[in-house]
């Protein structure tokens, strides 16, 4: 009797094996669907510890407020949106591994992230061979949607990109400032930086002005004042940093401690508010950076979002809130779009999007994957945001 | 000329700091022959006890470095009782396998504990805050705060272990363990007090570290502490005034390379200097050439 009852458990496991065989034999063999369940999937794959973990933390809240109003409101289509969230420590090969398992065993229709070029650069491999679409809320890198080898279709994203800012940053020293000498401290590490310096020289040299001194740090440095000391004895109007705001922060400090009063600039990766605590609020006088978006913003639908983002998180929102946010919309707008949601009818959508209205600015999407938007020029006193100018170049 | 003095400043400023890790480095080798990998951690922590000291208790610049030193001690002795003590009799290269193993280890707990993010000291008040300008120089009182207290604790340091039993009694186990022994020294105690040296000026230079950059990270005291054991090993490993010339000569090295060279280079320079010290004089600056007994 034993026997029996033993052998009938090993067949009835022997089976339960292979239906679990078929259930698996049924999945498309590419791309992502949504299945019959009432939810779709929507992966994040965001810094939120590491390095640049305040991009990866502020563009989250600003993903999760907005998936929240469009379950409140009833959803897609009848269905939830249900985030499925991972922290990639803010390392691109950390953030290749998430993605891959965002995409092949929780079956995402679309990947969020990450916040920075280089991390969400080493997640587009993955979303290319599987076919389903990645979209970064501010990866400004140039090549990030389209490089020599052509456009990469499942790479989406919705801020403008490096050269843009740089370029629109030298226009703005010379228009503002009246400036002919530049002096740049740039961090060589991040591709990032290397970009907004390459563009901001171009564009100053071109409009006839000197850069006087190129001084370079990498990214983890906390001591700049032997290259501080170097660039004062040379006479300038304007200092450019491009960088993140973990060094920029200490650069600017640095750089008041020693005397230096001209106007500092820099782009979007000073919008953190950990400039404001390594920098010191007497620092943060005359400092202006490029950014997507500002809470001056007098447009409805911009203090429409500032209120719920206070309701939700009891704070004014930053940049990258303010990009999570709209990242998000901009899927899910993609996901109502789409009549048969699989990944790649999805990819299709996203890629005709046409006249979005975001927070950051409405935009299109252009045949290379990129927004086409307006920037906004923000200026700091007493390191509170004090004044912002839409400019285009 | 104004501009070589504000390097000179700088560097003085980097090289206190170097001297005061360096200092750790060079005492522990002395005295059981053991590069402490785990030496610049313990700096880091240092550097993390600062901060809550000050950000959390509110407590001022002074109270936060003697409470952050004291920890340190406590870490120092604690790992050098549960890591080293079992191994005193191992080959060499076990011991400091070990320190590197406890470096990771103190470097990934603090991680999980306090995030990798990075976190910054509350601003400076009255005149800790000020700038002190001289013509065209700036010298701002936290690098006066740092050199004056890396002076005091060098010569604290100094007064103790020249003119002090324990002092003495580690001058003796650093001869020879076996003969200081013999003579009814406590070795296990002199060696738990080096530990407890070298760290609290660990805990001292993270703390000042973090009021003078502003910035600090679980693994900020990795590229530093390499950097204070070449200031170590170019002072001659083991001499405690080679340790304190040899943080100063790095600090200067590094400002002037990027000051006057090349910003990208400075690592590079520092690491060779290690390089072409093993090959000229491995016994560093002070040190005597002497035989190993084999």
């Amino acid at each position: 009797m034993k026997k029996f009852l033993s052998i009938t458990l090993c067949a009835l496991l022997a089976v339960s094996l292979l239906v679990g065989c078929g259930q698996n034999a049924n999945q498309p063999e590419q791309g992502n669907t949504a299945t019959e369940s009432d939810e779709i999937k929507i992966g994040v794959n965001y810094e939120l510890s590491g390095e640049v973990a305040t991009y990866g933390q502020s563009s989250v809240d600003g993903i999760e407020l907005a998936i929240k109003q469009v379950n409140e409101a009833g959803g897609v289509n009848g269905k939830k949106i249900k985030l499925v969230k991972y922290d990639n420590k803010s390392e691109p090969s950390e953030a290749t591994s998430i993605a891959t398992k965002l995409i092949t065993q929780d079956k995402v229709v679309a990947v969020l992230g990450p916040a920075t070029s280089g991390s969400f650069k080493a997640t587009i491999p993955v979303a290319m061979s599987n076919k389903v679409p990645v979209a970064s809320g501010s990866a400004t890198a140039d090549d990030v949607t389209v490089d020599a080898s052509g456009v990469k279709e499942f790479a989406f994203r919705i801020c403008f990109n490096d050269s843009y800012q740089g370029t629109a940053m030298a226009t703005y020293a010379k228009t503002k400032f009246n400036a002919t000498k530049a002096a740049l401290i740039s961090d060589s590490s991040s591709d990032y930086a290397k970009g907004l310096a390459e563009n901001f020289i171009k564009t100053f040299e071109g409009d006839g002005g000197t850069i006087v001194a190129h001084e370079s740090y990498v990214s983890g440095d906390t001591d700049f004042n032997a290259i501080i000391t170097n660039i004062k004895s040379k006479q300038f109007d304007v200092l450019f940093v491009p960088g993140y705001y973990n060094e920029a922060g200490l650069i600017i400090k640095q750089v008041r401690d020693q005397g230096i009063n001209v106007p500092v600039l820099g782009a979007d990766g000073f919008d953190s508010p950990v400039l404001l605590e390594l920098a010191g609020a007497k620092a943060l006088n005359d400092v202006y950076f490029s950014n997507h978006y500002s809470s001056l913003d007098q447009d409805p639908l911009v203090q429409e979002f500032i209120e719920d983002f206070k309701a939700e998180y009891n704070r004014e929102p930053d940049a990258f809130n303010a990009l999570g946010y709209d990242l998000a919309n901009f899927v899910v707008d993609g996901i109502k779009r789409t009549a048969d949601l699989t990944s790649e009818n999805l990819q299709k959508s996203l890629a005709s999007t046409t006249d979005f209205k975001g927070v950051t600015g409405s935009f299109s999407i252009d045949e290379n994957n990129n927004p086409v938007k307006a920037i906004v020029v923000v200026g700091l006193k007493d390191g509170q945001q004090h004044s912002s100018e839409k400019v285009s170049n | 000329m104004e501009q070589f003095l504000q390097q000179v400043i700088n560097g003085i400023s980097l090289g206190s700091i170097y001297a005061l890790v360096a200092l750790g480095y060079t005492m522990v080798y002395g005295i059981i022959n053991l590069i402490n990998f785990a030496h610049c951690d313990i700096y880091m922590i240092g550097a993390y006890v600062g901060y809550y000291c000050m950000t959390f208790l509110g407590l001022g610049v002074f109270a936060s470095l003697v409470i952050s030193m004291a920890a340190c001690v406590v870490i120092g002795v604690a790992i050098e009782k549960i890591a080293y003590k079992p191994l005193r009799n191992s080959p060499r290269i076990t011991v400091l396998i070990t320190a590197i193993g406890v470096s990771l280890f103190l470097e990934y707990v603090t991680m999980f504990f306090m995030k990798a993010n990075v976190r910054s000291y509350p601003p400076l008040t009255g005149i800790l805050a000020e700038n002190i300008n001289l013509g065209s120089i700036f010298i701002s009182m936290k690098q006066i705060l740092i050199v004056v207290i890396t002076i005091v604790l060098v010569v604290l340091l100094q007064i103790i272990v020249r003119h002090t039993k324990l002092g003495k009694a580690m001058r003796a186990v650093s001869l020879d363990k076996d003969a200081a022994e013999l003579m009814g020294i406590n070795v296990n105690n002199t060696i738990s007090f080096t530990f407890a040296l070298g760290s609290a000026l660990a805990g001292a230079a993270g703390v000042l570290v973090g009021i003078y950059y502003n910035s600090i990270n679980p693994l900020m005291g990795v590229i530093p502490g390499l950097k204070a054991f070449v200031a170590a090993v170019f002072g001659g490993i083991g001499l405690i005034p080679g340790a304190f010339i040899g943080g100063y000569f790095i600090g200067a090295v590094e400002v002037f390379v990027a000051g006057y060279g090349n910003s990208m280079y400075r690592d590079a320079v520092v690491f060779a200097i290690l390089i072409v010290i093993l090959i000229v004089k491995p016994a560093g600056l002070l040190g005597k050439n002497t035989r190993e007994k084999v």
